[in-house]
């Protein structure tokens, strides 16, 4: 069963966001739709594409990790969500990404892993700046806090923790 | 030494506690198996041909006597009572179970020692000069900067799943015995303009399937810096390195594929975001660092004869002074080797008893310290010159008084296909069949320093490339053949090897060696050494002699 998790070990009993799928090209009939972003390039209010119109522009759109992040600069504080998506689990691209977002394009909004993620990675993806984790296979008696909890001292800094341990030691 | 406060101690207890429950949930059936694998692997722990192996980092190749004595009760207890010293710093368990690998973590913890990423698809175990701090030529001692590298790199959080391995060597002497032009990153500590401390980087070297020198990419880079530019360049790397083939996904192929100056182009824009931000080092720190480095209590005025003799056996002692005992910048002190290499072992494996040994000759010879080389050799450090006859003595009977350092016998080679699946060839009987052709001490000794080094398979950790005779397992229709290679060095001039022709059974190995041997000695001009000759008059010599039609 598909699940959604918190960064705070939380099961999310409710997404609000649908994730559309790759190559999505109907109409947007809620404002939380979490559209790959080719699809939100291609329905850009002043784009010459016309393949899709809309009355309603998506506030949340999601991104394969091979992205590159410049060409999408000047919106990226307008989306309320972005989900990174991971092909395999083995991929660490989006963990990167994960970074840029949050400390060089300063984004606030939400940001959610999904794909081939495993709870071994909850700790890594939170220290990188992700919030929620869609996991796709969540068995009710799984407890996450055992991942997001396990350590309590890192050494480098990271999005939940700028300051490195060196800056903090006492 | 580093010494841990209570960070260092909470995180190594935090990990072990992780990995246990990875484990338990991995034999109870809840993690699956290529879950568990790159878990596993990330705490160096890999299935091998035989049973799980167990790689445990030596930071920089130091180590405590505290820590070896830790070692060896490991491997008596969990083990069949002997390790194995790696080519990188490192030392491998062959036989520890599964189960019990997270007892065993938990144990090296208490002497703060881990395996956390010291293999896997992450940045592994920074390797350094096992002469750092001690060596004359040395511009700056390269220790502390490893330790904030190892802290830097530990967990971290955005570079656990890299395309491939990722491997980092620092070194602060000008004669280079990190072989830092044959890893991912090679950081050289040099002096600025005003003697103010910096690296130069390097990147994209390594062996493997397709060998590289590294390439500069910062000619100086100053030394507050040296984390934001690590990440810069692991950054890169993590987001553009290829992960569609892993033969292909080295950082050495993006360099490559891009070219340096692409690639350096990238990185400095990526730098130039992150640069002077919190992982900028502090002087506070960068002081913190040194400060567990610092030498030890020397004895002023040791006075030394000028000729040290062992009345008994003047010639072997002589003879072990020659080649296992180097310079040191203090004077009245020296750095003993002790040999790992003799007859008939494999080059690097250690019994728990020379465990214990080592550690009571560094308690009694060296301020309870020693360091592992990565020519899979210890050396004991802080050496009293006077206590040089005392300490031969007592070698020799641990057996570690082999006098054999830089010569043929002194060989670095792989655990090849006696222990390793990946192998095409075994390495450790060809190792042998060569010591126990050239056992002749003299022959050795007129032959001098030259490098031999053997790998199982292109994957290299023997470092073929960078023996000045490199031999290479290969397979051909299922039958073991070996494959020759001449010109490689790991130092300063590091260079490749280049083939030198068509492979040999194991049993002609040691007759063509001799045969290489006898071209150096025919051609060489007073003083040089066998690489030097071998570079002046090339391969074709080599070539001529070998592969000679019987008349
Ligand atoms: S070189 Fe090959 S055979 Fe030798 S240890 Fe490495 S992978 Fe195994």
């Amino acid at each position: 069963m598909q699940k959604l998790l918190d960064k705070d070990g939380n099961v999310l009993s409710e997404d609000p966001w649908q994730i559309m799928p790759r190559g999505f090209d109907g109409m947007l009939n809620s404002d939380h739709m979490l559209v790959p972003v080719q699809y939100w390039l291609d329905t850009l209010p002043d784009s010459d594409a016309n393949s899709v119109c809309n009355d309603q522009h998506a506030s949340g759109i999601w991104l394969d990790s091979d992205i590159e992040l410049e060409p999408l600069a000047d919106h990226i504080s307008t989306w309320d969500c972005i989900g990174i998506h991971f092909q395999t689990f083995m991929d660490g691209r989006g963990f990167s990404l994960a970074r840029l977002l949050r400390e060089q394009y300063n984004y606030r909004g939400e940001l959610r892993a999904f794909g081939n993620i495993i709870p071994d990675q909850f700790y890594y993806l939170a220290r990188c700046g992700f919030d929620t984790f869609l996991l796709e296979d969540y068995s009710p008696d799984f407890d996450p806090l055992p991942y997001l909890n396990n350590f309590t001292v890192s050494y480098q800094g990271s999005v939940d923790q700028p300051q490195p341990l060196f800056r903090r030691r006492t | 030494m580093y010494i841990y406060d209570h960070h260092d101690k909470t995180l190594l207890r935090e990990r072990v506690t992780q990995f246990r429950r990875q484990t338990e949930s991995f034999l109870a059936g809840d993690l699956a198996e290529d879950e568990f694998l790159p878990l596993r692997l990330q705490n160096g722990l890999y299935i091998q041909r035989l049973a799980p192996m167990l790689r445990i980092n030596i930071p920089y190749g130091m180590l405590s006597s505290n820590q070896l004595r830790k070692l060896a009760h490991i491997t008596r207890t969990y083990d069949k009572g002997y390790a194995h010293f790696t080519t990188r710093q490192n030392i491998q368990l062959n036989w520890p179970q599964l189960e019990e690998v997270p007892d065993i973590l938990a144990e090296l913890a208490e002497v703060d020692m881990h395996a956390i990423q010291s293999s896997g698809n992450c940045i592994r175990n920074i390797t350094s000069d096992e002469f750092a701090g001690i060596s004359t030529d040395e511009t700056e001692d390269p220790r502390p900067w490893c330790e904030i590298i190892r802290q830097w790199s530990t967990l971290h959080p955005e570079f656990a799943f890299l395309p491939r391995k990722f491997k980092i060597a620092v070194t602060g002497s000008e004669g280079d015995r990190a072989a830092t032009q044959v890893h991912d990153i090679g950081l050289q500590l040099v002096k600025g303009p005003s003697s103010e401390i910096g690296f130069q980087v390097l990147v994209g070297g390594g062996m493997g399937r397709t060998p590289v020198i590294g390439t500069v990419i910062k000619n100086f880079l100053p030394a507050v810096h040296l984390l934001t530019y690590l990440e810069a360049i692991l950054r890169v790397y993590n987001r553009y390195g290829r992960r569609d083939n892993k033969y292909k996904a080295r950082i050495k192929i993006l360099v490559k594929a891009w070219t340096p100056e692409v690639f350096t182009q990238k990185v400095e824009e990526e730098w130039l975001r992150a640069k002077n931000g919190p992982a900028t080092l502090t002087d506070t720190e960068i002081a913190r660092a040194k400060s567990f480095f610092t030498a030890p209590a020397y004895e002023k005025n040791t006075d030394c004869p000028d000729q040290l003799t062992m009345p008994e056996q003047p010639v072997a002692f002589t003879r072990w002074c020659d080649r296992n005992v180097k310079q040191h910048k203090t004077p009245g002190y020296c750095a003993v080797f002790l040999s790992l290499k003799p007859t008939g072992v494999a080059p690097g494996d250690v019994t728990e008893q020379q465990l214990e040994s080592i550690a009571e000759l560094a308690d009694n010879y060296s301020f309870g310290e020693v360091r592992v080389t990565h020519q899979q050799n210890v050396v004991l450090a802080d050496v009293k010159q006077k206590d040089l006859p005392a300490l031969w003595v007592e070698a020799k009977k641990m057996g570690f008084a082999t006098p054999n350092v830089g010569t043929l016998t002194d060989m670095i080679c792989c655990p090849g296909g006696d222990f390793c699946s990946l192998a095409n060839a075994k390495s450790i009987p060809v190792a042998e069949a060569i010591q126990r052709c050239f056992d002749d001490m003299d022959y050795l000794y007129d032959i001098g320093d030259v490098s031999l080094n053997i790998s199982g398979c292109m994957n290299a950790c023997g470092h073929h490339h960078i023996g000045n005779i490199g031999i290479l397992g290969v397979d051909k229709k299922g039958l073991e053949f070996y494959q020759i290679q001449l010109g490689g060095s790991a130092g300063s001039d590091a260079a490749l090897g280049s083939v030198l022709g068509p492979s040999f059974f194991a049993s002609e190995v040691p007759e063509v060696i001799a045969k290489i041997l006898q071209v150096y000695v025919d051609h060489r001009i007073d003083g040089e050494r066998f690489f030097d000759t071998q570079r002046r008059i090339g391969i074709t010599p080599f070539k001529e002699c070998i592969y000679a039609k019987a008349a």
